[in-house]
């Protein structure tokens, strides 16, 4: 932006803490094309006041002297001026938080405008993408998630193609004799339906259905997608605009619990065999064929196991109670005993269990099963310890039903990805050192040879990254659907165990997500969280060195690599965090509206005082998700920090590119403090590891500063979470105290 | 494509719910009018300190939630208001909106004024009753949008105090109700709960007994913009607790109280308790149940929890809470061994359950025994959240985005 207006307002106490005309005079110094007051910029007449110096006088922006990016921006956006709009915080960074009319405060209000000219000056209009965008929702997975994703996106408009490896539809539950309740009542279990819904997928003319067909290879981006399937007849090929991946679960292999049932009886089923004894209406013991009278039912049998499933698949307990009631119903001769650890009904599963115990003919016992041992007569007992009777109780049964959970049929795309660079490496290392490390990689990683699903042609891997124990599930509360493939969302049992009504609804919700990207894309929009952003970055690959810094920290895998190593963008998949502006060491990536050069000029347009005067500057870059709200919460609490500080957000800390250090060192900044989410396991950063990348650039930072004799504590990085705000100026003040304690930076004057 | 699907999708309710449901549905190109009887959005979980099993701010996706709506020109968001009445037409709703008098009005710039020149104080409603705030305030430290409220009931007659020190002109006392009447395509109920009345539970000292609070409470005590500033102390005198109990399943599981079980409190006193861990690290801590309810990935964070020095899981009912030597007595009955424990506490919390919060609707929609909105595709409106269901916040942000689609594909026309 070249001309720039700036409007000052003086409500909310800034026209009382700071001389506004001598910061009008500052801009008009730094180039503004003019410069306006009011004393309420937000209310309809500080508005009109603008609106008319804009018809006056056209401008290409607007720095906004007033509250902080986040406030009112109902009226003050773009959109609501008609121009882009930047914002220096005068209200929350200076006026709320620092000493009224003094002098450090005066002189902090002065850097904000002129840091904010100078950022306005590198910001342009974004280009929007008009790319050809597919409407098609693939669905991969025929079970009872994939169908109904099918069949939402075909309510919501979209055309579907469902893709099953197996002949039929219907999934893990197409056999099942029953489900538990997903309405009232809530007390006994319902038939399965999954049938009608194969039936409602059938003849919905929008979905598509392949079955015996595999995916062979997906390559391309949100709303270009091109998708290579294999069946029996040969490969085809279509385009796509969005994925759901619903491959569902598998339940646990009985026959890895040998140590549940040491003398292998045949007597001891899994709960699918028992279902399908239900289904058939025929319940016999495999030994004799006899008819069971007590049948045991081992709960978390490899469950909450850490030597097989450390997880709870959350629905064990639900089918377990299922299969009892039915057997009363069916048998009313059969004594069901479950066995369990913790009975786990939660919401209003509540009442199937009420239900069950009231019924009576159901015995619950409390304790860790140990193992089940035949008898020698045809009958077993199971060894019962920590129940209510004791350690070392037997439990005779006739047919012990192990309660086994779920495992996701995914595959771990970062894995496969390492697996595959490793052999790379094994084969054309460089040294006999680096090939057999790779060689040892290889072997650790072999279980995932040939898992792959998706096979997507991306540089990070094939597959969806997962999350933990092979669930391929976000990594936000808030935000359960968050991806690190744009336009690509998980559902169902493959996301996270859960019962067949959760797994049902759980579609709805990744076929919309699926739609949303289609649509998002048709605008050249981005998706959460900067959903509506507009600015895809440039790559300036003349001067790329192909480090591949960029395609290896991009969270989301956006960038693919051409055979030499350079980044080859696919604009649809980012998701505008920077994390790759931060990355490249030769700072040729940007934005529109944020960029390497955008950031530093801020930071050069800072006025540092000479090393006589004695006042320290401290660049604080502030993550505008978690650590920006906090400072603002502290000033409207009316908290203040140390006047030295300059204050600027960003979108991310794995956007900061290390030359603003440099940068701010260069200028004379005495010290530089990053703020930003915590990271490690719960990390909180929104883009899920720019945090923790800040963390590790600036490692190597610290190391430089060692070399130029100047202390490494200059720089800092501190996590912090968005409810902080009593610790955020705590922090700013302990740091500027630490940095009055050095000597001046060195580098200032030069 | 039918003449009706650009008609608007209704939200009720802005909490965690309601605002997903409405930004799911903007960002997919609908128009969404977002309705919160509160001045403010966020709901419940605005109060809460930390979520399980990250132990991260509510407030964190608050945040982004916030952003995403307010630059999402197909939102429209109407606070302080509520649904008055609704008439079923061909192809979705006709609503009636009645938005409560806005003694504060967009004019204000949340500067504060008001505030200090008020002169009445009041229990603080965002803080369950705990601390005071005056009766012109912010409704909590982050609260959006950024604009202060008042409890105009508290208010003496005639006081114009706040008027007067406003700058803005922001303050219209002589404000009334407004109502409005608009054709919906479809209506999301994500109106949500309210936590299960202590004062239902004397048994366990719930209203009677003051170092006896709630788990909703216990948030507001351990967060940073809480009455006491995020310190964990007895309300009684002040002091932090030595002992504190958590008593699970209280008024949950129990056909005299809710006799479904809300599947979060077993997460959410695994997670206080580790709050007092951290704040309080010699506090004796333990949590009476008689299921550990954590399923799914949130076994490791039971796993976690259970390992942590200081804090003890016992098996038990806890039927009693009593005063007992300046301090407290829990009677847990421990019913399959046949043991009655008397334990010792100076802190007792009580986890409480989730009641739906749908009884007061003007919709004709069927609950089920418990009170919760039963999901009838036929009829126009689909509930979300924790008045669809008892359920944790992931949980409550996938039925909400579900529930956006299937109001959407009611709404009629594409997405």
């Amino acid at each position: 932006m070249e001309r720039i207006g700036v409007v000052l307002c003086s409500g909310c106490d800034i026209g009382k803490a700071v001389d506004l005309e001598a910061v009008g005079g500052v801009a008009g110094e730094e180039g503004a094309a003019w410069v306006v007051s009011h004393h309420a910029l937000c209310e309809p007449e500080g508005l009109e006041t603008v609106r008319r110096r804009l018809e006056e006088d056209a401008v290409d922006g607007l720095l906004l002297g007033a509250c902080s990016q986040r406030c009112r921006a109902d009226v003050l956006c773009d959109a609501c001026l008609g121009v882009p709009v930047e914002r220096a915080a005068l209200r929350e960074h200076v006026a709320w938080s620092h000493a009224p009319l003094d002098e450090d405060t005066q002189a902090l209000a002065e850097d904000l405008v002129r840091m904010g000219l100078a950022r306005a000056a590198t910001v342009r209009p974004p280009e929007v993408l008009d790319e050809p965008v597919e409407d098609t929702v693939l669905v991969v997975g025929g079970g009872l998630a994939g169908m109904q994703a099918a069949l939402a996106a075909s309510a919501l408009g979209k055309p579907v193609v469902l893709v099953e490896a197996r002949e039929a539809l219907g999934g893990f539950l197409r056999e099942v004799p029953g489900l538990p309740p997903h309405r009232p009542p809530w007390d006994v279990p319902v038939p399965n339906t999954v049938g009608d819904v194969v039936r409602q997928v059938l003849d919905d003319p929008r979905i598509r259905v392949i079955t015996g067909a595999n995916l062979e290879r997906i390559s391309g981006q949100p709303g270009q997608f091109e998708v290579h399937v294999g069946t029996g007849d040969g490969s085809e090929t279509f385009r796509a605009g969005a994925i759901v991946q619903a491959t569902g679960a598998e339940p646990y292999d009985v026959s890895r619990l040998e140590a549940l049932n040491p003398d292998r009886s045949p007597d001891v089923i899994g709960s699918v065999e028992l279902d399908a004894m239900l289904a058939s209406g025929e319940l016999r013991r495999p030994s004799d064929g006899a008819t069971p009278r007590r049948v045991v039912f081992v709960q978390c049998a490899g469950s909450r196991d850490p030597d097989h499933l450390p997880y709870c698949s959350s629905e064990c307990c639900a089918t377990t109670l299922r299969q009892a009631a039915r057997l009363r119903q069916d048998f009313p001769e059969v004594e069901p005993v479950v066995l369990y650890r913790d009975l786990r009904t939660p919401g209003t599963l509540e009442h199937l269990y009420q239900a069950v115990q009231e019924e009576g003919g159901t015995l619950f016992l409390r304790g860790e099963v140990e193992a089940v041992h035949a008898n020698g007569n045809g009958s077993l007992q199971v060894g019962l310890a920590e129940s209510l009777l004791g350690d070392g109780v037997a439990v005779p049964a006739d047919l012990v039903v192990l309660a086994v959970g779920m495992v996701p049929h995914s595959a771990d795309g970062e894995a496969i990805r390492m697996l595959n660079d490793a052999r790379e490496r094994a084969e054309h290392g460089e040294s006999e050192t680096q090939r057999a490390e790779a060689r040892e990689l290889v072997e650790n990683l072999a279980s995932h040879e040939g898992t792959e699903i998706l096979h997507l042609t991306y540089r990070q891997g094939p597959d969806l990254p997962v999350l933990q124990y092979g669930f391929p599930d976000s990594h936000y509360i808030c935000f359960p659907y968050e991806t690190r493939r744009t336009g690509i969302y998980a559902a169902g049992t493959v996301r996270a165990p859960m019962g067949p009504a959760e797994a049902a609804e759980d579609a709805w919700g990744a076929a919309l997500k699926a739609v949303q990207c289609i649509e998002a894309a048709r605008r050249g929009e981005a998706v959460h969280p900067r959903s509506g952003d507009l600015g895809v970055p440039d790559f300036f690959l003349q001067r790329c060195t192909q480090c591949k810094r960029c395609t290896e920290e991009c969270p989301f895998g956006t960038l693919d690599e051409d055979e030499k190593g350079t980044p080859m963008l696919n604009p649809l998949r980012c998701r505008h965090c920077g994390i790759c502006m931060g990355a490249c060491p030769e700072r040729i990536v940007s934005f529109p509206d944020y960029s390497v050069d955008g950031i530093a000029s801020m930071i050069k347009a800072v006025e540092v005082p000479d090393e006589d005067e004695e006042k320290p500057r401290i660049l604080a870059l502030l993550c505008e998700n978690d650590a920006l709200p906090a400072l603002d919460t502290a000033a409207a609490l009316r908290t203040g920090w140390n006047p030295w500080v300059r204050v600027v957000p960003v979108r991310c800390l794995g956007s900061v590119n290390i030359v603003w250090i440099a940068d701010a060192l260069s200028r004379g900044f005495d010290g530089v403090i990053l703020i930003g989410c915590r990271y490690g396991d719960d990390t909180q950063c929104h883009y899920v590891r720019g945090s923790e990348l800040a963390n590790r650039r600036l490692e190597n930072v610290q190391e430089t500063l060692e070399r130029l004799s100047l202390e490494p504590e200059r720089i800092r990085l501190v996590e912090l979470a968005h409810n902080e705000f009593h610790r955020i100026p705590e922090l700013l003040d302990e740091f500027a105290g630490e940095i009055e304690e050095m000597d001046p930076n060195p580098y200032k004057g030069f | 494509m039918n003449d009706t699907s650009n008609r608007p999708i209704l939200v009720l309710g802005a909490g965690i719910a309601g605002l997903t449901a409405a930004l799911e549905a903007a960002e997919t190109g609908r128009f969404v009018v977002l309705v919160e009887k509160n001045p403010w959005v966020g709901g419940r979980v605005a109060a809460f300190h930390q979520y399980f099993p990250k132990l991260c701010p509510p407030s964190c996706g608050l945040e982004i939630n916030i952003r995403r709506l307010e630059r999402n020109p197909r939102i429209r968001l109407l606070t302080g208001t509520r649904l008055a009445g609704a008439e079923r037409i061909e192809g979705g709703w006709r609503v009636i909106l009645t938005r409560a008098p806005r003694w504060v009005t967009d004019r204000c710039t949340a500067c504060g004024e008001c505030t200090a020149a008020c002169p009445v104080e009041i229990p603080n409603p965002f803080d369950q009753g705990m601390g005071t705030v005056k009766a012109i305030h912010r409704p909590h430290a982050q609260s959006w949008p950024e604009r202060f409220v008042m409890e105009r009931d508290a208010c003496r007659q005639g006081c114009h105090a706040c008027a007067d020190a406003c700058e803005y002109g922001a303050i219209d006392l002589a404000a009334e109700a407004t109502t409005e009447e608009l054709e919906v395509g479809s209506v999301v109920v994500a109106t949500g709960w309210e936590p299960y009345p202590l004062e239902k539970l004397p048994e366990l000292g719930g209203g009677v007994l003051p170092d006896v609070i709630s788990n909703v409470q216990m948030e507001r005590l351990a967060h940073p913009g809480g009455p006491t500033g995020g310190r964990i102390l007895r309300p009684s005198d002040g002091a932090p607790p030595r002992r504190v109990a958590f008593v699970q399943c209280a008024g949950s599981r129990d056909v005299n109280h809710l006799a479904y079980c809300s599947g979060v409190c077993c997460l959410a006193s695994l997670k206080e308790a580790l709050y007092v861990r951290e704040q309080l690290p010699g506090a004796e801590i333990a949590i009476y149940y008689i299921d550990r309810r954590t399923p799914g990935r949130n076994e490791d964070f039971l796993e976690k929890v259970a390992g942590t020095e200081g804090i003890r899981l016992v098996k038990g009912k806890v039927g009693k809470v009593l005063a007992a030597d300046g301090g407290l007595e829990l009677v847990v009955e421990d019913v399959e061994a046949g043991r009655r424990l008397h334990e010792r506490a100076d802190l007792v919390v009580l986890a409480t359950g989730m009641v739906p919060s749908a009884g007061d609707l003007p919709l004709p929609v069927e609950l089920d025994e418990d009170g919760f909105v039963l999901d009838d595709p036929a009829s126009g409106v689909v509930p979300a959240g924790v008045v669809h269901r008892p359920q944790e916040v992931a949980s409550v942000v996938r039925d909400a985005t579900g529930a956006s689609a299937r109001a959407m594909a009611m709404a009629g026309g594409r997405a």
